[in-house]
């Protein structure tokens, strides 16, 4: 290997790194608020992806579909609770959220797909459209099990990703998609070439990142979703519900995982079930992070992203088998360091 | 219990009519369940009661169908030998695996097993002398005593023979020393480990025997199929075995089999039904099978076993040890005997010094109370001396040899005993079994015996043993009973018997008589007098002052982690120092 490979390397891993540090980002946000380790964050990223490529090729996504339908399964779930427990005034706000934002979505993206649209239209659409599957996710498999153990959680966690998996494959069928690169500048730094696109990654990803920080330190939901993930109870009795908590921070990764999802379509061919292993490889960083640190979990992906890009190069079939074992002395070390409380676990 | 094996029997039988009756197609999904029942069996024993997770499983059976299909196809071996082999290598890869995670804790090993379950597959897919992607064909089909298994019909016998010594050999092993044992890992372990079991081998055993029913598995599907390929071996596989057994109902043995044949049908109908309704082809059964987990989880977390259960005339109580106790027992200190010296003995956390060079001593045949207000160091000190927390300095002796350093397994191995301030019982498990418990180091036949019940008449003795204790300290009446359903006061005389199973030297007895009402602090007052009568020593902590001042011989009194006082009962209750600390001094 020389220079010039090593830099091209470096540079793929990278990008590749700085999109798995935003994962890594919101497992460890989803993981401190709601104690939910995301595994269907995967999910978001493939639905991203294949959201933008779908409005490309100027059909109606699958997404918009999907919206619908889990909208109105909200929406009765929610409609039901609310009747029982007579609070007919939350009825507007259901109906709004669950029924007319995914009719009005749905709308917009029948009537913009055909016009091809700019691609920050698309983009933009593509968002709104995964966006508020976050929310309605966590409403109907994790807001009923608030209080269950971490491993209850991890289960239903691994059963939703099952779930939206099928979905996927139903809403965008087997085959994959690439998008178009958001630029196609080149710069010359010396005798290495940098592609526009991974400074757009790049870029993207620090800004997400910078914009995260801001919404935690300067805004008060940013600043309640925090004060939930150092103690719920806490929270709960400043007035924070635990429901609107856990809703936002999905919405949060939700928006995070499709942004990811975006952004790495033009990089890698996307199918409905990639967005597993681009997940998987977000959490590796996070665990790097020990779940609770966002500085180190980013710096985790970003070691992950070069290790995948260099083991690509020495052992491209082996690529996955490296990144994945290198998991197991991350969690020994992990393990070893944390000075955890014996959970009591319920049966 | 005979209904039960009536009921048993006749399974068995109906089952073993299945592949003369039944249709070709049938036969294929019976096998099919058999070979996941295997796997879910070794789950079950390791999520269910174990309480660790593995989505992991599917790899473990690619280990054993990959090794026999290569060494049959590439080297020619026998599949007897490459059974063996497979075994002997997926022994060797669960045992670094296991070594490595599974002193994760909580919800980071499920993590681990989805990343080795993942490096695994990889690895089988890209390995070009396993074939990659397309896998390697031509295995050969098993030849039994010169027949050979080479359609559906026959090979239904040998999975399902399996499948049974499976089922016997966990019912045995769970009826069993090492089973309670390892029935108690789920409590987080501070318990077992504090009547000395070892934890982290109970961790290894299980996750060892759920490898290898998985490796079984995986050889008998090779020659099923006499082909294999990467893609049952997936996480997606490792992620339904878990499905299955938290279907069956995750604490149960049959749990597993019930599981496996609900989930198999389950997928077979929907493999059938949904490519019709969405249009296309495609694995959407995925779509159903997570959002019924989901459900399932919401809903009935103890899965459809419990359901059942109601409905079958099983007895699963075991019989009452008739003939009485005679294990040996240790040889008795003589009274007075200097027995625990606890010498300038200190703790600090950070800053704080919760515990300042406390010294004091126990001899044989004594209680002594270890008392003071709220946050005075005693639960701190008590957990000093039961090795639940490290010494920041100073030592502890028992009868002249140091403890400190000690693990707390290796703290009852001397004859010290403890009951816990937060009762620590196995609510689901019988107050026979939990007793048992205590009397662990008392037994030693390890778990090859008890999955085929040869230890039955060391069984016997200790459970004659539990159950002499709970006459002692007057449970005799509960024996069967489950450990839940007992009332606080009962719960921690419970405590105090199966502390009394390890045949202690002194018992120590972390605040008895909290939460207590009155009648019931009275009967444990009652016992402890009797078992000091008997020749018990007794380190007592409590701020109970009440109950300690007409029971302890001598008190030790602490203050903001200091000893303010030490001596009788009436010459505590007039030290001032004692009655400023308790009333709070005037100012």
């Amino acid at each position: 290997m020389n220079l010039d490979i090593a830099l091209l390397l470096g540079q793929d891993g990278l990008t590749n790194g700085a999109i798995y540090a935003l994962l890594a980002l919101a497992l460890v946000l989803v993981f401190a608020v709601t104690r939910v380790i995301f595994v269907p964050q995967g999910e978001f990223v493939a639905y991203g992806a294949l959201t933008l490529a779908s409005l490309q090729l100027g059909k109606v996504p699958g997404t918009a579909w999907l919206l619908l339908g889990a909208g109105v399964v909200v929406a009765i779930v929610d409609t039901t609770v609310a009747l029982r427990e007579r609070r007919s005034r939350r009825l507007p706000a259901i109906l709004g959220w669950n029924l007319v934002l995914p009719l009005v979505l749905f709308a917009a993206s029948w009537w913009l797909a055909p016009r091809q649209p700019p691609l920050w239209v698309q983009t933009l659409l593509a968002l709104a459209l995964v966006i508020p599957l976050g929310p309605m996710v966590y409403r109907l498999a994790f807001q009923p099990l608030a209080n269950a153990s971490v491993l209850v959680l991890l289960i239903v966690s691994v059963a939703v990703h099952f779930a939206m998996l099928g979905l996927g494959l139903v809403f965008f069928g087997a085959e994959g998609s690439r998008t178009p690169a958001f630029t196609d500048a080149r710069f010359q730094a010396g005798t290495m070439t940098v592609s526009g696109q991974s400074l757009f990654v790049i870029g993207a990803s620090a800004l997400l990142i910078v914009a995260l920080y801001l919404f935690f330190e300067k805004t008060l939901y940013g600043k309640a979703l925090r004060a939930t993930a150092v103690n719920r109870l806490g929270a709960r009795l400043v007035g924070i519900s635990t429901t609107l908590a856990g809703k936002l921070t999905f919405t949060v990764a939700a928006a995070i995982g499709a942004a990811s999802g975006i952004l790495v379509a033009p990089i890698t061919t996307i199918y409905y079930d990639s967005g597993f292993l681009v997940g998987l490889k977000g959490f590796v960083g996070a665990i790097i992070g020990g779940l609770v640190s966002y500085p180190l979990a980013a710096a985790g992906a970003v070691l992950v992203g070069m290790l995948e890009s260099f083991s690509s190069f020495y052992a491209s079939a082996f690529k996955e088998v490296i990144v994945f074992t290198l998991i197991i002395p991350v969690l020994l070390w992990r393990s070893l360091r944390s000075h955890h409380l014996e959970e009591e676990e319920d049966e | 219990m005979t209904r039960g094996r009536l009921l048993f029997a006749a399974l068995v039988i109906v089952g073993a009519l299945v592949p003369v009756f039944a249709s070709e197609f049938a036969v294929t999904l019976a096998n099919y369940i058999g070979l996941y029942s295997i796997v879910a069996l070794g789950l079950v024993l390791l999520t269910g009661v174990g309480g660790l997770t593995s989505f992991g499983q599917a790899a473990f059976v690619g280990l054993g169908a990959y090794t026999t299909a290569y060494l049959t196809t590439a080297l020619g071996w026998s599949p007897w030998l490459t059974l063996l082999a497979g075994l002997a290598i997926t022994g060797a890869v669960a045992l670094v695996l296991g070594l490595l995670t599974l002193r994760l804790s909580g919800h980071y090993l499920p993590l681990g097993t989805i990343a080795w379950g993942i490096s695994l597959y990889y690895l089988f897919g890209n390995l070009d002398w396993l074939g990659g992607q397309t896998g390697l064909t031509g295995i050969p089909a098993i030849t039994f005593f010169g027949r050979t298994l080479d359609t559906g019909r026959e090979f239904f016998y040998a999975i399902w023979l399996v499948v049974l010594v499976a089922l016997v050999s966990i019912q045995n092993l769970l009826d069993s020393r090492p089973g309670r044992a390892i029935r108690s890992l789920r409590g987080g372990g501070v318990m077992a480990e504090s009547f000395g079991v070892n934890t982290a081998n109970m961790k290894i055993v299980i996750f060892l025997y759920a490898a290898l029913l998985a490796s079984i598995s995986g050889w008998l599907y090779a020659h099923l199929l006499r082909f294999v390929n990467p893609t049952p071996f997936s996480i997606n596989l490792g992620i339904e075995y878990l499905f299955m057994v938290v279907m069956g109902g995750a604490g149960y043995v049959w749990g597993a089999i019930i599981g496996a044949t609900l989930l198999t049908l389950l997928k077979e109908w929907l493999q059938d039904w949904l490519p019709k309704l969405v249009g296309q082809a495609g694995e959407f059964e995925t779509i159903v099978l997570g959002v019924l987990l989901v459900l399932l989880l919401q809903r009935a977390r103890t899965g459809i076993m419990p359901f059942l259960a109601r409905f079958l005339p099983v007895d699963i109580r075991p019989k009452t040890p008739a003939e009485p106790s005679d294990l040996p027992q240790r040889q008795r200190p003589q009274r007075g005997e200097l027995l625990l010296d606890v010498r300038a003995a200190r703790k600090t956390f950070g800053g704080l010094v919760a515990v300042n060079d406390v010294s004091f001593q126990l001899h044989a045949g004594e209680i002594l109370g270890l008392i003071g207000p709220n946050g005075a160091g005693k639960s701190t000190t008590f957990n000093l001396v039961t090795a639940v927390l490290e010494l920041s300095g100073g030592e502890i002796l028992f009868r002249g040899e140091r403890i400190d350093r000690l693990p707390s397994r290796q703290i009852i191995r001397r004859g010290i005993a403890r009951t816990f301030q937060h009762v620590h019982l196995r609510p689901n498990m019988t107050v026979l079994e939990n007793v048992a418990i205590g009397a662990h180091l008392r037994g030693h036949r390890g778990v090859l015996a008890a999955l085929v019940h040869l230890e039955r008449a060391e069984e016997h003795r200790l459970l004659a043993e539990a159950k002499a204790q709970l006459e002692r300290v007057g449970l005799g009446a509960h024996l069967h009973d489950l450990a839940g359903n007992l009332a606080l006061g009962q719960q921690r005389i419970l405590e105090i018997a199966r502390a009394l199973a390890a045949d202690p030297v002194v018992l120590l007895l972390d605040e008895p008589a909290a939460g207590l009402r009155y009648r019931e602090k009275q009967a444990l007052a009652d016992l402890l007098r009797k078992l000091k009568g008997e020749g018990m020593s007794v380190l007592l902590v409590e701020h109970d002052m009440d109950f300690v001042m007409n029971l302890v011989d001598r008190l030790v009194v602490m203050d903001f982690g200091e000893k303010i006082a030490e001596g009788l009962p009436r010459e505590i209750q007039e030290n001032p120092v004692v009655l400023e600390a308790y009333l709070g001094g005037v100012e």
